[in-house]
């Protein structure tokens, strides 16, 4: 009798860490225990009513390279999926080739240590759709989750390499597939890639506090609510390298910066 | 038997080479994430309509070398049932357990995301192992058994041995080169950034320029093989028809090393180059236990019909 409730309280347990560990599609890979999102814990806050803007803008001179182009073939589901010529998106410039997109602007120095920036409850998200990552650049902070959906009908693995956090290297076999990471570590940038299709990477900037924009084709940042001080912007982009600049504001004004990147004689995609 | 199917095994093993150098120049080494497993399925029943893209390289390497380590585990057990000679029998199973082992790093390199330590561990254990079946097929072999009184050259053995370790260093320069990512570090040829010798330094371009010059090495001790071979030991066809070989083989194997460069690193030529390079490295092995024939024991206790045959066969080959 004793053995046999042995046995049926150890079915049990296996049972319960069966259905703890599995039974679901959504899987969380956490690098360290985050804090919790809402408590940033005492120091001071920024306060709204001295607050400057840093915004700016982007520029390109020269012709920007062509992106290389991408071959499919090897995966008929991103075959379908696109069905007209394909290429990276390494270089996104403006109609007009003056502006340059994807971008990553954030505030490199110069925020005193003594501010506390609440953490974002809802999510980061990157989609993997159509063979491809959305978005391609993009930022969130330290102890955010971020998202990961596979939107597609094929398999994606999501291989994050960076050099500070925890690198990880998740499947997702199944199209609707999510899972949740946190980074607890400030980085520009972590790439992303698909180990599936070569063509896929991406770039997220993880970010201790709330100053950092990612450009749209049009070149345009917009870093508000920052304290009166002097600053090191610096401006990130994956082929082009980093610039940055020295801008200082005081309290409630606005200053404008401009970035200005030119292709160089090594830039290959 | 046993010989045909250690040549089978070698076939194999050239193919799972092929295989796992097609992963590293596509960069699917961990296109499946998982490891034994394969996107959680159980590796053998991993639908093959999700062997798509780079997964068709990484899986099929899985694959190819599972079936090689079965085929392995046969080799040592038809030997341990059935080979007279007790070193061989050993032999077979050490041979078993560098493929038990070469499994394991490969795992262990998907599972750490590729660490160069480990990556070029498994590379050069795949040499190795490669050279235990060569090995074991030449030791099973009707000419092996029959050339036990054969006097050995000293300058032609030691010189085939010497150059043997070499492709060997050469070959592990090569998957270090590979797995630290410095295949281009230098991207020009025959020029090293338009100079003899590169202008600058980094490590990949240490890495690199060590390669190009063992390579030249490699070429001048293979070249100077060839000449002590026929000049020393010219009637031995044993000798100098893997003397021959191997000339042309590095022959070939510096064209492709120079078309790895020139294409930008075309995955089929850095494939194919690497596979060229265990073909020399065996090569070389052949030529370097067949120099060593006259120097093992007369150890063969062969059962007198088995005898008899390969002595039908031997009488057969030479006339």
């Amino acid at each position: 009798m004793r053995l046999r409730n042995t046995w049926v309280g150890l079915l049990g347990i296996a049972l319960a860490t069966t259905l703890a560990c599995g039974g679901s599609q959504e899987t969380s890979n956490t690098a360290a225990k985050p804090e919790s999102p809402s408590a940033a814990g005492a120091g001071q806050k920024v306060d709204a009513a001295t607050a400057g803007v840093v915004k700016g803008v982007v520029a390109f001179e020269g012709v920007a390279p062509t992106n290389v182009p991408i071959k499919m073939n090897a995966d008929p589901v991103c075959m379908k999926a696109n069905t007209t010529p394909q290429s990276q998106e390494t270089y996104m410039v403006s109609a007009d080739g003056k502006t340059l997109g994807n971008v990553f602007v954030y505030v490199k120095d110069g925020l005193s240590a003594n501010y506390v920036f609440d953490v974002p409850t809802e999510s980061a998200k990157i989609d993997q759709k159509d063979c491809r990552y959305h978005p391609h650049v993009f930022g969130m902070r330290v102890n955010q989750p971020l998202e990961i959906v596979n939107s597609d009908p094929t398999l994606h693995n999501i291989h994050a390499m960076p050099k500070g956090n925890a690198e990880f290297n998740n499947g997702q076999p199944m199209q609707n597939m999510k899972m949740s990471h946190t980074f607890d570590k400030q980085e520009v940038m972590v790439p992303f890639k698909c180990d599936v299709h070569g063509w896929m990477n991406a770039y997220v900037g993880v970010m201790s506090h709330p100053y950092f924009a990612v450009t749209k084709d049009d070149g345009k940042f917009d870093l508000p609510n920052l304290p009166p001080g002097t600053y090191t912007i610096e401006a990130w982009h994956e082929k082009l390298g980093v610039q940055t600049a020295s801008v200082t504001i005081g309290a409630k004004e606005s200053k404008d910066i401009t970035f200005t990147f030119k292709p160089v004689a090594t830039a290959t995609n | 038997m046993l010989h045909r199917f250690a040549k089978f095994l070698v076939a194999c093993t050239v193919l799972l080479i092929l295989a796992g150098s097609l992963v590293t120049s596509h960069d699917a080494g961990l296109s499946v994430p998982d490891w034994p497993t394969s996107y959680g399925w159980n590796m053998f029943t991993f639908p093959p309509s999700m062997w798509v893209a780079n997964i068709l390289y990484e899986h099929g390497h899985r694959l190819i070398a599972s079936t090689v380590g079965f085929l392995t585990i046969i080799m040592a057990v038809w030997l341990w049932m059935s080979e007279p000679r007790r070193w061989l029998r050993w032999f077979g199973v050490a041979t078993l357990g560098s493929v038990v082992a070469q499994g394991l790093l490969g795992g262990l390199t998907v599972l750490f995301f590729l660490p160069a330590a480990i990556s070029t561990a498994h590379a050069g254990l795949a040499e190795i192992f490669f050279c235990m079946t060569v090995a074991i097929a030449i030791f099973t072999s009707p000419g092996w058994i029959a050339g036990s009184g054969t006097p050995a050259d000293p300058r032609v053995r030691r010189l085939a041995t010497a150059v043997t370790v070499l492709i060997y260093a050469q070959i592990l320069v090569g998957a270090t080169m590979r797995h630290t990512g410095a295949g281009l570090a230098i991207p020009d040829f025959p020029w090293m950034f338009g100079h003899v010798i590169p202008d600058h330094w980094s490590s990949a371009i240490a890495i690199h320029f060590t390669h190009r010059i063992g390579a030249l090495l490699v070429t001048l001790a293979i070249v100077t093989l060839f000449a002590q071979v026929w000049s020393r030991q010219g009637d031995r066809n044993e000798l100098t028809r893997p003397a021959t070989l191997l000339v042309a083989l590095v022959a070939v194997q510096v064209t492709l090393g120079a078309l790895t460069v020139l294409s930008r690193r075309d995955p089929w030529i850095n494939s194919v180059h690497v596979v060229c390079g265990a073909m020399v490295l065996t090569t070389s092995l052949v030529l370097t236990l067949r120099s060593w024939r006259g120097s093992f024991a007369v150890d063969v206790q062969m059962e007198p019909q088995s005898a008899q045959r390969n002595d039908e066969r031997l009488v057969g080959a030479r006339a």
